[in-house]
């Protein structure tokens, strides 16, 4: 067995989940090599050479992986793959986005999101929002996966020294180009990567009112998310969200501010190993998930909280 | 133009999934389902191009058993020309169905293709990426703005980090987020009207595609649920829990 994990990055530094996909290529075993595309980015490849457990880094420095674009990437991932029996990427916007396409390519099936590893052939991943796993079996040459970063450890970043070995190939297929990317404004501590996150729903009525949860978030290190009906209601921007269709984490502990609890909003904050509920409508749904509950008017709570704190 | 969006038939998202007793799958017998939401939003853009005058047909294609006509019907109704029903009473994986509706698009000749960026059944977000391959076109996914001018479009994506522009060349394969707009509701002579729309059926079989399953589904569970919690009384209760029990804080 041979595993290529597509790096994730942005020319400088790795993402957080490509350390998390690695976790999951030791489980299937056998050798790690890893594809770092991009332009000008050697020193992504550099950081790649020490996480432990690699083997070899290939790096395919090119103006026309830039901004890792799925229809050239995908040209790339489809020529470099003929060597492996399994390609990992981290199920991020950016994994979801291009693994699919080298997968037709390659005429393979994808395995999507996998939570647990069981054989080489075999992966569970999750279903309907999470309310369902299934164990699937691969009889494909390739196994396209695509990682839930939550269900697998982040590999250690150093402690490694694998080889670095320079690549040419890839098409420029003309097809797409870069124009801009909006800088986020969730800065301050990591949504994906937090320990703690403190997140308001449509209960929080306006955007001025998460100040009252960032200032919790700050003196907890925590990050602030929020559920879809918040973001739909322009409170804060489309980063902050949590759910099926947000993003998915597994925080220490996971403060729901003024959030009802849709199955949508769970699929993305379930595994926490502590939630807490505050909200006036005791039915709300998210109760039942919470491990402690505060039936009460958000507004009185928050600051009430904070000050204790 | 043309336009193609596709659509499918799943369970109702306000429904929770319930898991067989065999292990074998979600039990939708008698379930409550519905178009696909992200779906929706993808036939609501249509709707609104084709309003705009930027395409002139619009044709909703989804591929499954008998029922899936209601769902094709439910497309018309929102205001689609006409229905492509690519009837299978198997359940398809991701790309075998790009497979299929690529073959629909070799014969329709759309100019943009527009898909919900996932379906909430499988969750698997691949099917428009894998379309867009098998055409060799361009693609953007999770969109949440599109903009077409002339040969080519721009459009805003939600990624992880916020939001990311990026120019796509025309013919183009588009799968689209929930924020792209506000789905339309359909009015009872909508409903009347789609019933007289027409509805192409063809049999999966007839398009001689290799739609074989190359995963087998060998048992479906619940997740574990989680432990009851407990209702505290007081913010000052809440902390002390947090610090002294859970130790979290």
């Amino acid at each position: 067995m041979s595993n290529l994990v597509i790096v994730e990055h942005d020319n400088n530094e790795i993402v957080a989940a490509t350390l998390h996909t690695i976790t999951a290529a030791q489980q299937i075993g056998g050798d790690i090599d890893l594809l770092v595309a991009g332009e000008n980015c050697q020193a992504v490849a550099e950081s790649a050479a020490q996480i432990t457990g690699v083997a070899t880094v290939k790096v395919a420095d090119n103006a026309i992986f830039a901004h890792q674009q799925a229809e050239n990437l995908a040209t790339l991932i489809v020529e470099c793959a003929k060597d492996y029996s399994h390609v990992l990427v981290a199920a991020t916007t950016f994994g979801k986005n291009v693994l699919p396409r080298a997968s037709a390519l390659l005429d393979m099936a994808q395995i999507s999101e996998i939570v647990e590893v069981k054989s080489p052939d075999t992966f569970v991943r999750p279903i309907y929002a999470g309310n369902a796993l299934a164990t699937v079996q691969s009889a494909d040459a390739i196994k396209m996966i695509t990682v839930r970063t939550i269900s697998f450890e982040a590999a250690a970043e150093s402690g490694g020294s694998a080889a670095i070995e320079a690549i040419s190939g890839g098409t420029d297929t003309g097809l797409s180009s870069w124009v801009s990317q909006a800088v986020s404004s969730n800065d301050r501590v990591d949504l994906s990567s937090a320990k703690i996150v403190v997140s308001g729903g449509r209960g929080m009525q306006n955007g001025e009112n998460f100040s009252m949860l960032q200032s919790v978030a700050d003196k907890l290190g925590a990050a602030v998310g929020a559920s879809r009906a918040a973001v739909d209601s322009g409170f804060v921007p489309n980063e902050y969200q949590v759910g099926q269709t947000g993003k998915v984490i597994a925080p220490d502990l996971y403060i729901a501010v003024g959030i009802s609890g849709a199955i949508q909003h769970l699929a993305g904050m379930k595994e926490s190993k502590v939630i807490v509920a505050i909200n006036n409508d005791s039915e709300a749904p998210i109760f039942q998930v919470a491990d402690y509950g505060l039936v009460a008017d958000l507004f009185e709570a928050v600051p009430e909280l904070d000050a204790a704190l | 133009m043309k336009i193609l969006v596709c659509v499918k038939r799943v369970l109702d998202p306000q429904v929770k999934a319930r898991v067989k007793a065999d292990g074998s799958g979600v039990d939708l017998a008698n379930a409550k389902m519905t178009m696909n939401p992200f779906d929706e939003n993808a036939l609501e853009e249509a709707l609104r191009l084709k309003e705009a005058g930027v395409a002139e047909e619009l044709i909703v294609v989804s591929i499954g058993g008998g029922k899936t006509e209601e769902t094709l019907r439910h497309g018309l109704a929102m205001g689609a020309d006409r229905a492509i029903h690519v009837v299978t009473e198997e359940a398809l994986e991701p790309l075998a169905i790009a497979k299929v509706l690529k073959s629909i698009v070799d014969t329709e000749a759309p100019g943009l293709v527009l898909a919900g960026k996932q379906a909430i059944d499988d969750d698997s977000n691949q099917t428009a990426q894998m379309l867009s391959a098998l055409l060799g076109w361009s693609q953007s996914t999770f969109i949440s703005e599109l903009k077409i001018d002339g040969d080519s479009a721009t459009t805003i994506r939600e990624v992880d980090a916020g939001l990311e522009t990026i120019t796509i060349k025309m013919p183009t394969v588009v799968s689209v987020d929930l924020r792209l707009n506000e789905p339309r509701y359909v009015k009872l002579p909508d409903v009347m009207k789609a019933k007289r729309k027409p509805m192409d059926k063809i049999e999966l079989d007839s398009l001689g595609l290799d739609t074989a399953h190359r995963l087998t589904t060998l048992e479906v569970i619940e997740p574990e649920p989680r432990a009851a919690g407990v209702i505290v009384n007081s913010v000052a209760e809440l902390v002390d829990k947090l610090r002294n029990e859970a130790k979290v804080i």
